[in-house]
């Protein structure tokens, strides 16, 4: 066990845990942020996507032990124009099913368009290539990214 | 994908800031506990709010609840795992309701057998593509009755008569009288009218909800992390557990050594449950840790040991003769005996797992007297039935909370309650002392059994001179999913309908025909898996008639629907979806169309897949048409969304999916070798929704049989090649 200070949403958390405890149990059972989902444990599916200093990352196997001082963003904290956006337009065109997957999608979504504002189908596919969707909800990710992205550039 | 590097471990933080933090530590372990998001908006989970609530509000039946404050619950009895029920059930309501959309909420019902059974099913649970096709009637009366109810009141109100009295959008008006009233006004009065014994239900042409893309109820709390699921569930004291059980199917624990695990930080007890041994934690992580650290022998000795090469064999060598005839008829010998050509195929189908995004979970709180659980219980009445057996409880003394699940494709739906079963012995082996939340690793989720089961399908077709099918002659070798479950009872003259549903109901009208089925368990324990049978029905008939019809120089389609009744429904899609994908058009070069129809779950639906050569020596599917015709469509974008959804998952098993057993343990335990499909592999989708005035029926599987037919039919105009085994990656080996 060692004391680690997290910083999460703009807050900062002391988490006594193993070093190796992967930063998404951390931020799940620790902190008690639970939009961030567990899916596969081996950074395969990105239920468990938050992003790390606004990089869109694996939070299942990433130790807390090498998070450091980055500013760590779950969905909870997730704010800005473009993430507006970005949730806006799930809505839009009731992008969700079961909805599992969807905060992971939500966070690559809203890295993709930060980094690139006028994705084309082959950056959209780059980007969200590792986030699985079981429900299969892709055609609608796919268009409602670029609704967002309209909105966006206006 | 987790590679960028974190320059300053987090255990290097400056000592004067750790002391400066030390000062909310307290606040940090205060999180640990009972933090449960609020859900967003217009839904909630069964439970506390409504029995609040139920005093000041209006609830003249089960499913409805009109508040002072204006808005109108409807209590769902079906489970939401994306299909929709909660937009789907809450529609119908308001549609005889005359309610403003706006207004509406849903909520899910809580376990009660005798208000929320499925109509279809004689109890309460969701599958099969049920929910709205059995609740039609139901919610449009509940609807209807609180509706007659909320007018009696205002005419009793303003000493008005019913009859001058209209409802439009949630306000009751008279206008001779110039009065109206919101439902949340009139809630109090509606309390003390006479529920009427009946009420005459809009005609499909008068409808104002029904039929328009209301939004989903649960897409906000969905998209922004704010829907609880029950891996989210928490609750003081909560011990999370994960179990270690057999690596084979039918093994146990013959002994087990805690010492090591008992040592990780956070782990806070072992115990034998009957199915393993579970390891009770402070967070998910330490019960991982503490698993792995257990020592357990297993006693195999009544396993499942065998390969799955092996369990082909016995398939295979089964289907050879034919086996109990599920339908039959003209006489197949004299077929047979008369043909120009006699073509004949063998279809091999693997195990499947549902993978839901959400790898199982259950919640579990018991005493003396009584227990709770949170779950995704698909069938809350067997779930409370499981738990309640191994509590010694009465099973009322058992409430069941139904939350969103996220995903089941029938995994959760089992007869056995094996999950909450499980749960209950959980809580039971720690002497119900800690609220506890049984969990599963991905790993758990894919191995843990109940799989489509593995199947072969023989057949063997004549063609007379003509060209004409003459003889169809289809072996079935599989594994009953129903025998041992609750649903025996549906098995009939020893067969298993959901081994031949799709095969044995064919709508092509053919001379002479004969499907049998041979059931034959395994230790691998079989269960539904979206569409069940049809799976691999559909699959061997529509490839297989392709295969006939391309012999003798038909198109697809003309030779489809000359074997079709002309009013069969099969025609009806078949024709708009060659009119969506203009079927019969030049393609790019590279590129091929085929077409699949098939009936499930009394929804008809045809696809067309534009198919080129990819990369892996697989399909690169482009885009699939599909028609459906699904009677009313209550939410014609929600039913898009599950024609689209059940193509994706179709697919996804289709190009890579089997789970293999090596000496009865599974190979395929994660997303790395369990592939699902991704964005960049699926395909372009086109939805049409034949109209149609009939009952509605389900459509949250009948998206999925045609697509896998329709790709290898493409596969095989490109390649020559008919797809006998799937799935198409690794089929060759």
């Amino acid at each position: 066990m060692a004391a680690f200070i997290l910083t999460i949403n703009g807050r900062e958390h002391k988490v006594d845990a193993d070093p190796d405890m992967p930063l998404l149990w951390a931020i799940r059972d620790v902190v008690g942020l639970t939009g961030t989902k567990f899916g596969c444990g081996i950074a395969q599916c990105g239920a468990c996507t938050v992003h790390i200093d606004g990089q869109p990352q694996r939070s299942c196997v990433l130790p807390i032990s090498a998070v450091g001082e980055a500013k760590v963003t779950t969905i909870e904290g997730l704010d800005g124009t473009v993430a507006e956006a970005v949730k806006a337009a799930w809505v839009d065109i009731d992008v969700p099913q079961c909805g599992y997957c969807q905060s992971g999608q939500v966070m690559s979504a809203v890295g993709l368009l930060s980094e690139t504002s006028n994705p084309t189908d082959e950056d959209i596919d780059a980007a969200m290539a590792g986030n699985i969707c079981r429900c299969a909800t892709y055609v609608r990710i796919r268009q409602a990214i670029k609704n967002a992205a309209g909105k966006v550039q206006g | 994908m987790n590679s960028k590097q974190i320059d300053e471990p987090a255990n290097m933080v400056p000592t004067d800031r750790r002391a400066v933090l030390k000062g909310f530590g307290a606040i940090g372990a205060g999180l640990v506990l009972g933090v449960c998001l609020p859900v967003t908006g217009r839904i909630g989970q069964s439970g506390a709010a409504f029995a609040e609530e139920a005093g000041a509000a209006f609830t003249p039946n089960a499913f409805v609840r009109i508040s002072p404050d204006n808005t109108v619950t409807v209590l769902i009895k079906h489970i939401e795992f994306g299909q929709g029920p909660f937009t789907g059930l809450s529609t119908l309501v308001a549609e005889e309701l005359d309610a403003d959309w706006a207004q509406m909420r849903a909520e899910a019902a809580p376990a009660d057998g005798s208000k929320y059974k499925n109509l279809m099913f004689g109890v309460q649970g969701t599958g099969g593509s049920t929910a709205i096709a059995n609740s039609y009637t139901q919610m449009r009366e509940a609807g209807a009755k609180a509706r007659a109810m909320l007018v009696a009141a205002a005419a009793q109100t303003w000493s008005v008569d019913v009859a001058g009295i209209t409802v439009e959008k949630g306000v009751v008006k008279h206008a001779a009288s110039g009065k109206s009233a919101t439902f949340g006004e009139l809630a109090n009065a509606a309390k003390t009218i006479d529920v009427p014994t009946a009420v005459t239900l809009k005609k499909p042409e008068d409808f104002k909800i029904i039929g328009t893309d209301v939004p989903r109820m649960d897409s906000e709390a969905k998209s922004t992390g704010a829907a609880e699921f029950t891996i989210d569930f928490n609750k003081d004291g909560l011990l999370t557990v994960l179990v270690a059980r057999s690596p084979v199917f039918g093994g146990f624990v013959k002994s087990f050594d805690d010492t090591e695990a008992r040592k990780v930080s956070g782990v806070v007890d072992v115990r034998q449950i009957p199915t393993g041994v579970a390891v009770y934690a402070k967070s998910y992580w330490a019960a991982s840790k503490g698993r792995e650290a257990l020592k357990v022998t297993w006693d195999e000795s009544a396993a499942e040991t065998r390969s799955s090469a092996e369990i082909e064999t016995l398939y295979r060598d089964l289907a050879k003769v034919p086996g109990k005839v599920a339908a039959e008829k003209g006489t197949l010998d004299t077929a047979f005996k008369n043909s120009a050509k006699v073509i004949e195929a063998e279809y091999v189908f693997p195990f499947l797992a549902h993978a839901p995004m959400e790898p199982l979970d259950c919640a579990i709180e018991a005493d003396s007297s009584k227990a709770e659980i949170w779950a995704g219980s698909q069938f809350p009445p067997l779930d409370q039935m499981a738990a309640a057996q191994v509590l010694m409880l009465r099973p009322e003394a058992v409430k069941v909370n139904t939350l969103f699940a996220g995903g089941s494709f029938g995994r959760r739906a089992t007869p056995s309650g094996e999950l909450a079963r499980e749960a209950a012995e959980c809580v039971k082996a720690i002497d119900r002392k800690y609220p506890v939340k049984l969990m599963r690793s991905r790993e758990d989720d894919m191995t843990g059994g109940y799989y489509r089961p593995f199947t072969v399908h023989r057949l063997k077709a004549s063609l007379d001179k003509d060209g004409n099918i003459s003889g169809w002659d289809q072996t079935i070798a599989t594994s009953s999913i129903l025998a041992g479950t609750p649903f025996a009872f549906m098995v009939q003259g020893g067969i298993d309908p959901t081994a031949v549903e799709g095969a044995s109901d064919s709508p092509y009208q053919l001379p002479s025909l004969r499907v049998s089925v041979h059931q034959q368990s395994t230790g691998v324990p079989p269960l539904w898996w979206r569409s069940v049978g049809h799976t691999h029905t559909g699959f061997a008939v529509e490839t297989f008639l392709d295969e006939l019809l391309a012999a003798s120089g038909k198109d697809a389609v003309e030779g489809r629907l000359a074997l079709l009744k002309a009013d069969a429904r099969e025609a009806g899609v078949l024709k708009a979806v060659a009119e969506l994908a203009q079927w019969g058009r030049s393609l790019s070069d590279g590129h091929a169309m085929g077409v699949a129809v098939h009936q499930s779950f009394s929804s008809y639906v045809a696809q067309v897949a534009e198919v080129s050569l990819g990369e892996e020596g697989l399909p690169k599917v482009h885009k699939v048409w599909c028609a459906v015709d699904c009677g009313v469509a209550v939410n014609p974008n929600i039913v898009k969304a599950q024609m689209e959804g059940g193509i994706g998952y179709g697919l996804s098993a289709a190009l890579f999916n089997a789970v293999t057993l090596d000496k009865g343990r599974i190979v395929e335990t994660n997303f790395d070798t369990y592939r699902s499909l991704r964005i960049n592999e699926m395909p372009d989708v086109e939805v049409t929704i034949v109209k149609s005035a009939e009952a509605p029926t389900g459509v949250g599987e009948p998206g999925v049989p045609p697509v896998a037919p329709a790709v290898a039919n493409a596969w095989a105009k490109l390649t020559g090649k008919r797809v006998r085994r799937l799935p198409f990656a690794g089929r060759d080996a």
